[in-house]
């Protein structure tokens, strides 16, 4: 968030402040002992340095009231983190009822997170500040893992499991999650923000009418945040064809035929995108179906139409195999 | 067995020794001595050592930006997976053991080599077989699949060149298994005339705890990590879900073996320690019975809390419950041998040569690696930190500060009698103290950036976590000067060194009255013990004379513990 060096990560969730505490409980009882241990084996050391060449100390075997005391205190004290431990962890493994339930699906290397409405998105999640939110999550692949410092919670993302992992969001505004099991190549990419919000705000974004009314910057914010600008470049040299000019224009498809790309088109290119194929690509885009909604996919399109006058890119000649692509 | 000095003189080598018995490449490779085994490991863990130091500086100078400064995510996957391997499988569990334990085990218990000498032999012929395969897949494709090598990413979804490394790691394992045998049965078999079982140095004692957890964990790893190759290369379904598997099955059988394990790294380094301390401070050591039956406790208890590796795997809470309580427990032990070292200097004659320096910054390093180990036993913290820079500070100042700490300073209080001569005090000293100051500055800001979050195996992060890891990378640059040091000093000492004599520091335990080198059959009649390990007091052969007792207030030459 800032680029300066943090001290603690930001509370903003109900197990926060309670694992900071017990935190803070279990560095005390290690910088007593470290502390104590370090002096001691200062102290010892100096005060019985050797003297003379054959020197030598005094033999003491041992004491078995020392040996019953060093065993017997750290015992009480190890079973009180254990106990304070166990006593968060339970309440972080046992979930509340009429939890907001969040749908998490990880996927080498992205998380698709679904609101209880069938609303979905890409590493990015929404949730209202105060509810006790629950997230159901399952993996296409490998193990993954959803890790929110700021909540102070993780779980393994497990293929063929289902896991479960709830939470409290405390505080209003954008925390980083991270994938946290190592999954592969671009395991260190595979993260995102939780935007928390008031809950009316919440309700607001959930009915799609919050942010900017301007369909065509609207468009140019989904355009980024679908990630439909990693395939659609510009300049046309991505995996899909450039938006540029194409509003209004005669397409050439892979069948050889052309239509007119107008909004049915458009509409039906992200919601079928594999129906009707420029020539040239693949049919590799994935389906947008319940990703956006109509009002999205309005904006989307007033974005592409707003590309019209842009300098359309070479591309990959209608007709001519497809280069660079497998 | 003439007192301290050597048969030849005071300042030459004596006559004959193992190291000019016979000559020649063959008498190197076909030898059954263990003192020469002792070396041969060493020459080879040393190579290990130096490819997975080569790993971690490229990984460390990646991480000087937060978008990764040198190399593309595959391959700063490869370099952090290739470093554990190499660390982990070929030198950290084989160091101490096949090493020191090699070379000093039958000494210290007063027998002419181990039981099993051919087996010695063959235990390394299995290890450079075992590393060849690994060296092969890291040559061919490398290994991106964690060192942990877990399921399905390994079995199915990784690109790499998983099976060559797999099946090395798995031949290794016999490696170790023979090693582990061959300890066992030479501990309760040929221990000279009056070496009881407690009056074995400390160091015995741990390595026998540590060959009963080679024994018994070593074939589960191997049995699993064939299961996970043979996965991936005939496609059975043991832990892909796809076909039927359980992916954490995989982690509970890796674990079952792989947390014990840590107990294999660390125990001889204990058992080093356990011998160093005594000597510099020159009397016994406190709660001998307390630190030879900790060593077992954590042997045993070691076993039981594997699952503490995965509290946020979905387990069943009450069975991380369990596990959580049974990882403190054996904290315990731990924390009995640290209180009982640092009794030992208490009305000692204490003098830092450089081994007692690694000691004493063992016992700091270790202290700091032991209790963050409670914040990631405890279940209410471990879901923050867990897979996150603190384990991976946790677990190399427990693998790094403790093992390799006890393994370099285990290296100087033998090497006197390894190769009969003595290291440059001065420069092992400087040696000593830069990797102390180095490790410090490498690990311990990883500790407070787990705490920020900052996930472990990542090749970028988030800008805000820089600073700590530019500190990072700056420690990791003095520590290697640290490692270089004694590397370069070592050697040079082999030859130019200056002669030791055959107790020079002086110390009390059997492998201190042969001379050095030793003969190859150690010793030239069988040694009979009537003295008590540790014991300054009742040793006029060691030349020391000041007590700081009043005369006439000698203990008892048979201590009562």
């Amino acid at each position: 968030m800032q680029s300066q060096l943090p001290l603690y990560p930001e509370q903003a969730s109900n197990f926060a402040p309670h694992v900071d505490s017990l935190m803070l409980f279990i560095i005390a009882v290690c910088l007593f002992f470290a502390v104590g241990i370090t002096i001691a084996v200062v102290f010892l050391f100096f005060k019985y340095q050797r003297k003379t060449a054959g020197e030598i100390g005094v033999p003491i075997h041992g004491d078995m009231r020392l040996e019953i005391s060093w065993i017997v205190i750290p015992f009480f004290l190890l079973m009180a983190m254990f106990g304070w431990g166990a006593s968060i962890y339970i309440d972080y493994r046992h979930t509340p009822s009429g939890t907001l339930d969040i749908y998490v699906v990880g996927k080498q290397w992205m998380w698709r997170l679904q609101q209880p409405d069938g609303r979905r998105e890409i590493n990015e999640l929404h949730v209202p500040v105060n509810r006790n939110i629950r997230l159901v999550m399952a993996s296409e692949d490998v193990i993954h893992d959803f890790y929110v410092p700021a909540f102070r919670v993780k779980m393994d993302v497990v293929p063929g499991h289902y896991n479960t992992m709830w939470f409290r969001p405390t505080k209003p505004g954008r925390y980083h999650f991270f994938c946290s099991q190592y999954c592969g190549t671009s395991h260190a990419i595979m993260g995102g923000w939780v935007t928390v919000m008031e809950q009316d705000e919440y309700a607001a974004w959930l009915a799609g009418t919050s942010g900017t009314s301007d369909p065509v910057a609207l468009g140019a914010k989904l355009y980024n945040e679908l990630a439909c600008s990693t395939c659609h470049q510009p300049d046309g040299k991505g995996r899909g064809p450039s938006y540029n000019g194409v509003y209004g224009a005669k397409v050439k498809l892979a069948d050889g035929s052309t239509i007119l790309a107008d909004d049915a088109y458009i509409r039906e290119s992200i919601l079928q995108p594999t129906a009707k194929i420029v020539a040239g690509y693949q049919p590799v885009m994935p389906s947008f179906q319940g990703l956006v909604s109509e009002e999205q996919i309005l904006a989307l399109t007033a974005y592409i139409k707003a590309q019209k006058d842009e300098p359309v890119p070479g591309k990959p000649g209608a007709g001519e195999p497809a280069t660079g692509k497998k | 067995m003439s007192g301290t000095t050597n048969p030849g003189g005071e300042n030459q080598l004596p006559r004959e020794h193992y190291l000019n018995a016979t000559y020649g490449i063959r008498s190197w490779l076909l030898t059954t001595d263990h003192k020469r085994i002792a070396l041969l490991y060493l020459a080879s863990v040393t190579f290990f050592f130096f490819i997975g130091g080569i790993f971690a500086t490229l990984i460390r100078i990646h991480l000087l930006t937060p978008a990764g400064y040198l190399v593309t995510p595959e391959t700063y996957n490869k370099l952090f997976t290739m470093h554990g391997v190499a660390m982990i499988f070929f030198f950290l569990i084989p160091s101490i053991p096949a090493v020191l334990g090699n070379f000093l085990i039958p000494i210290m218990i007063g027998a002419k080599d181990l039981a099993f000498p051919k087996i010695n032999l063959l235990s390394w012929y299995i290890y450079l077989v075992g590393g060849s395969f690994v060296l092969y897949s890291f040559a061919t494709g490398g290994l991106d699949t964690g060192w942990t090598f877990y399921t399905p990413l390994s079995s199915i979804y990784s690109n790499s060149a998983v099976t060559p490394a797999v099946i090395g790691i798995f031949i290794n394992g016999f490696s170790s298994i023979l090693t582990g045998l061959n300890f066992l049965v030479t501990v309760h078999t040929m221990r000279a005339p009056g070496m009881t079982w407690f009056r074995l140095p400390l160091f015995v004692w741990a390595h026998y705890a540590t060959s009963l957890i080679m024994i018994l964990g070593t074939p589960v790893v191997a049995i699993t990590l064939l299961l996970a190759g043979l996965e991936r290369m005939f496609h059975l379904g043991f832990f892909n879900p796809a076909m039927g598997g359980d992916p954490i099955l995989f982690q509970h059988l890796f674990w079952f073996y792989s947390h014990p394990a840590v107990y294999i790294m660390i125990l001889p380094a204990m058992g080093v320690i356990s011998e160093i301390i005594p000597t510099f401070a020159r009397k016994p050591i406190f709660g001998y019975s307390f630190i030879a039956a900790s060593s077992i406790g954590i042997a045993v208890i070691g076993f039981i809390v594997w699952a503490h590796h995965m509290f946020v795997t979905g387990q069943a809470t009450y069975a991380a419950i369990a596990f959580s309580f049974l990882s403190y427990l054996v904290a315990i032990p731990s924390a009995v041998k640290v209180f009982n070292w640092t009794s030992t200097l208490y009305k000692g004659a204490n003098s830092f040569e450089t081994p007692m320096l690694y000691a004493l910054g063992f016992i700091g390093l270790f202290l700091i690696g032991g209790l963050t180990g409670l914040f990631l036993a405890c279940l209410g913290t471990d879901i923050h930190i867990h897979d996150t820079y603190f384990v991976v500070a946790h677990f190399h100042y427990i693998m790094v500060g403790g093992a390799v700490m006890g393994y370099v300073g285990g290296l100087h209080f033998w090497w006197p009698k390894m190769t009969g001569r003595l290291y440059p005090e001065f420069l092992a000293r400087i040696a000593a103290v830069t990797l102390f100051v180095g490790f410090n500055l490498t690990f311990f800001p990883q500790f407070v950036l787990g705490y920020l979050g900052s996930p472990r195996r990542y090749h970028s992060y988030p800008p805000e976590f820089q600073v700590l890891n530019v500190l990072s990378t700056a420690g990791a640059s003095i520590l290697a000067l640290g490692y270089l040091l004694p590397m370069v000093y070592l050697v040079w000492s082999m030859r130019y060194g200056k002669v030791a004599g055959a107790n020079p520091w002086p110390s009390t335990g059997l492998e201190w009255k042969v001379a050095s080198p030793p003969i190859t059959e150690n010793f030239h009649e069988t040694p009979v013990v009537d003295w008590e390990p540790y014991d300054f007091v009742h040793r006029p052969d060691l030349g020391l004379s000041g007590s700081k007792l009043p005369p006439g207030k000698l203990a008892p030459a048979h201590g009562d513990d």
